[in-house]
């Protein structure tokens, strides 16, 4: 069976802001480089994005990147590799002057330098006082930057596979990365893209969990795609649950809006953050202040007829202000909570947000995995950036704003690296004989197949597993059924049928090939976190508590290492954190507090 | 849990299977959480998987689901489903060519937006930190930057139908003036002279139906003034 065959130096996969950061990298280089992408680039998700990025600029008070990295370390719970986040810190103003230079449209202060507002976990002096380092364009943050970065590679003249679904990776017989399969949605046309260096940028896999910020089509593709070919998955117990989505539609609540002074309320209107957080408060820790609120609901202080939620009241801002720097948030709660925030609080929960784990990577883009006893051993020809990889920089917990200056960091220096390695002008390697039979069959399989369930019930089924196991707080039993029930969902899914068997924007084919990614990256979340006996960050258990011994249950003796899960055997593996910054001295363990 | 039917009579076409398109007519229960019309069509896609239509974000950021809804484009993703009138009619976004049921081919309209030179241009070398603009500058990118390219206006504008590849239309003249209005801009001659045509501006007749549909609120026909006016001042 033969496949056609289109040769690339470099394929990137994904087009939101770290592919098309990494892209900009590449073409400018004058590499041949194509981006593959399920929808046209400015409506990836990092679109939605909209409280800002961080950099310390210091354009309204001082600021450096220094008390950046410490607040990141912090904020990782001590997860988060010091080399990488030491380099992302350091880049971070140099990525936000790039964008502006590409003409995005940031917001600016009186002497016409960028405006900064605060955000959680973002503090100055060592963790002193919530300091202004989010980097923003009104509410609209991710939108502005990804159509910049879209626009600089209209500039560049990139070459964009609009509506192209990657498939598989393809790794040679020395486990070098050669390529991806990938077809197109208009025609189910199956082609190879043959190249010399791949880039993975598919995002995040928040779609496993039914209640959710993100878009339909965060399915964890490039999680699948290298879980498949044998590449490990670090940290995918570490999900960020955003303290403020619309309740009941799930639609994302910017942190911004307590940046400019939005408080968080119970039912009796108290500000009970206070309680949780009396230093930082309301602009704590995303990981905190999902579990304030979650045990005010729990204690039975939510809002509303059923008790269900919690209000974020801005109110008491002026008006202007709303109207000037919140003008989305307003539209996205009269639209999704039927409600003037200038007049009534929002109701909010919190939702499933970013996946802080990710394919491994070193800070460089390049993808490494443990061979022969090194942990971080590179994957010739293969990088990623953005979610779907782990530097690690947000270790157990991701701060606001660093994940957009995650994928325009790790972006570039992905498209860097890449650039660099192809500069050798060494030929392709050959792709290996069965690349062609091995998709075909994938799709043939799906094509045929009867007697299967739908792919709305498998979703469903993933969706409802991973809410009900492995959400805001874990317990050790519901994790363990979680195991063995997930494991049942990824039989029935193994037997998936689709009744539309047209070869013409075949959208069932596509949801159930995402569905065969999704559920990679379902195990491994809920195996690692299982597997995890401690709590830390974003991961809290029932029977890791906070005690003398262990503050916040978290055990550093035990479990100051990276999970590495890997597809073959639900196996996991552990790597050591890094805990030596590149020219600084370590930050060294504190117990958490904000 | 109470639930609800909705009526829906959809354009139908798959190139694989029909001979031409038809008009189809459906039904679905949806229940309290279901708000807008994007989650209706989710919950009838369940039922009928063969129904294509694109959709992403879910909450009016990304412009996928731009679809022509009763006689109207608009995003299905911000319509509520109680504001409209049933059987809900859903057509593709008119005047380009259907690929299959609500999808349409945007070839056209992406390369009206690519015709304007949509990026910055600025042929100073940058210098170390950001560019200043005061925010009374940064003030006239408001109402431009927005777009979310979801095709809604340019497919309710009536000189776009007749002239689609002569005619850059309401997206494309908006994101023109957006870089013409931006003080960072220096290309303001060269994107003036790539519009002065008698089509690719001027064919907008200020018949403002790309104001009347446009699911941000923004003004594609004030935008299309202000680049005649600045056209009318270079000349004299």
């Amino acid at each position: 069976m033969t496949i056609p065959v289109l040769k690339f130096d470099a394929v990137v996969v994904g087009a939101g802001g770290a592919g098309l950061r990494s892209a900009i990298q590449l073409s400018e280089a004058g590499l041949k480089t194509a981006v593959l992408s399920k929808v046209f680039p400015t409506r990836s998700h990092t679109v939605a994005a909209q409280g800002g990025v961080a950099a310390s600029l210091g354009n309204s008070e001082e600021d450096n990147w220094h008390w950046h990295m410490y607040d990141t370390v912090k904020g990782s719970d001590w997860l988060g590799d010091q080399d990488a986040i030491e380099f992302m810190c350091k880049k971070a103003v140099e990525a936000v002057v790039d964008l502006e230079h590409y003409g995005m449209p940031f917001d600016r202060v009186d002497n016409g330098r960028i405006y900064q507002r605060p955000f959680g976990g973002h503090m100055s002096n060592f963790g002193e006082k919530p300091v202004r380092r989010s980097c923003a364009a009104a509410d609209r943050t991710g939108h502005a930057m990804l159509h910049a970065m879209y626009q600089r590679n209209v500039k560049a003249n990139t070459q964009f596979f609009v509506e192209w679904m990657a498939l598989d990776l393809i790794r040679d017989g020395e486990g070098h990365v050669v390529g991806v399969s990938a077809m197109e949605m208009e025609t189910g046309r199956i082609v190879i893209f043959h190249s010399r260096a791949t880039i993975f940028a598919t995002g995040g896999a928040g779609r496993i969990f039914a209640s959710s910020t993100n878009a339909f089509m965060n399915t964890g593709d490039g999680l699948g795609m290298a879980a498949r070919a044998g590449i490990p998955l670090e940290d995918l117990e570490f999900w960020q649950f955003h303290p403020t989505g619309v309740a009941g539609a799930g639609v994302l609540i910017t942190e911004g809006v307590r940046g400019e002074g939005g408080i968080l309320r119970n039912a009796s209107k108290e500000r009970f953050m206070e309680r949780y957080a009396p230093n930082a408060k309301d602009l704590a820790s995303r990981d905190v202040v999902s579990r304030a609120m979650t045990t005010e609901i729990k204690e039975g202080r939510g809002c509303g007829p059923h008790k269900d939620h919690i209000l974020l009241d801005i109110t008491h801002l002026d008006p202007a202000t709303i109207l000037k720097r919140l003008p989305g948030i307003r539209e996205i709660s009269i639209q999704f909570a039927g409600v003037d925030p200038i007049e009534a609080p929002i109701p909010v929960v919190p939702t499933a947000h970013y996946q802080m784990g990710g394919i491994p990577t070193h800070y460089d883009g390049r993808v490494v995995v443990p061979r022969e006893g090194d942990p971080r051993s590179v994957v010739p020809g293969f990088y990623a950036a953005g979610e779907c990889a782990c530097a690690s920089v947000h270790g157990a917990n991701r701060l606001g704003t660093n994940s957009l200056l995650d994928l325009l960091v790790f972006g570039k220096s992905a498209g860097d690296s890449a650039a660099e390695d192809l500069k050798s002008g060494k030929a392709h390697r050959d792709l290996p004989k069965d690349a062609a039979d091995r998709i075909r069959a994938r799709v043939d399989a799906l094509d045929k197949r009867t007697g299967g369930i739908p792919v709305f019930e498998a979703r469903k089924a993933i969706a409802n597993t991973m809410q009900h196991h492995a959400g805001v707080f874990r317990f050790s039993d519901l994790l363990k059924k979680g195991v063995t029930k997930i494991l049942e969902v990824e039989k029935a899914i193994q037997n998936l049928e689709i009744k539309d068997k047209s070869q013409a924007w075949n959208t069932a084919r596509i949801e159930a090939l995402e569905t065969e990614n999704l559920i990679e990256v379902a195990k491994a979340t809920m195996v690692s976190a299982e597997a995890r006996k401690e709590s830390r960050g974003a991961h809290v258990r029932d029977d890791a508590p906070d005690t003398p011994e262990f503050p916040n249950g978290r055990n550093d003796k035990e479990w100051l290492k990276h999970t590495l899960w890997f597809r073959d055997g639900n196996r996991i593996e552990y790597k050591p954190v890094s805990m030596t910054p590149l020219t600084v001295d370590t930050i060294a363990l504190k117990t958490r507090s904000y | 849990m109470t639930t609800r039917t909705v009526q829906f009579r959809i354009y139908r076409y798959d190139p694989d299977r029909d001979e031409r398109p038809y008009m189809q007519d459906l039904s679905v229960e949806v229940d309290s959480h279901d708000r807008k019309l994007l989650d209706a069509l989710v919950k009838l896609k369940a039922k009928d998987e063969s129904i294509a239509f694109r959709r992403s974000c879910r909450e009016g950021v990304c412009g996928s689901d731009a679809l022509n809804v009763n006689g109207k484009n608009a995003l299905a993703c911000l319509l509520n489903i109680d504001d409209l009138k049933q059987p809900i009619v859903l057509k593709p976004l008119p005047g380009l060519p259907v690929i299959r049921d609500l999808i349409v081919d945007m070839t056209q309209f992406f390369k009206q937006y690519h015709s304007i030179k949509p990026y910055l241009i600025n042929n100073d070398p940058p210098p170390e930190r950001e560019r200043l603009q005061s925010p009374e500058e940064r003030e006239e990118l408001n109402g431009l930057y927005e777009c979310i390219l979801c095709a809604c206006c340019s497919t309710s504008c009536a000189s776009f139908w007749w002239n689609p590849d002569k005619f850059v239309g309401p997206a494309g003249l908006l994101a023109a003036y957006r870089f013409l209005a931006d003080t960072r801009d220096q290309a303001a001659n060269e994107r003036l002279d790539n519009l002065e045509d008698p089509y690719r501006l001027f064919r907008c007749h200020t018949i403002m139906n790309c104001v009347d549909v446009c699911p941000k609120g923004l003004n594609p026909t004030r935008a299309i003034g202000k680049i005649k006016d600045m056209m009318v001042r270079r000349a004299v």
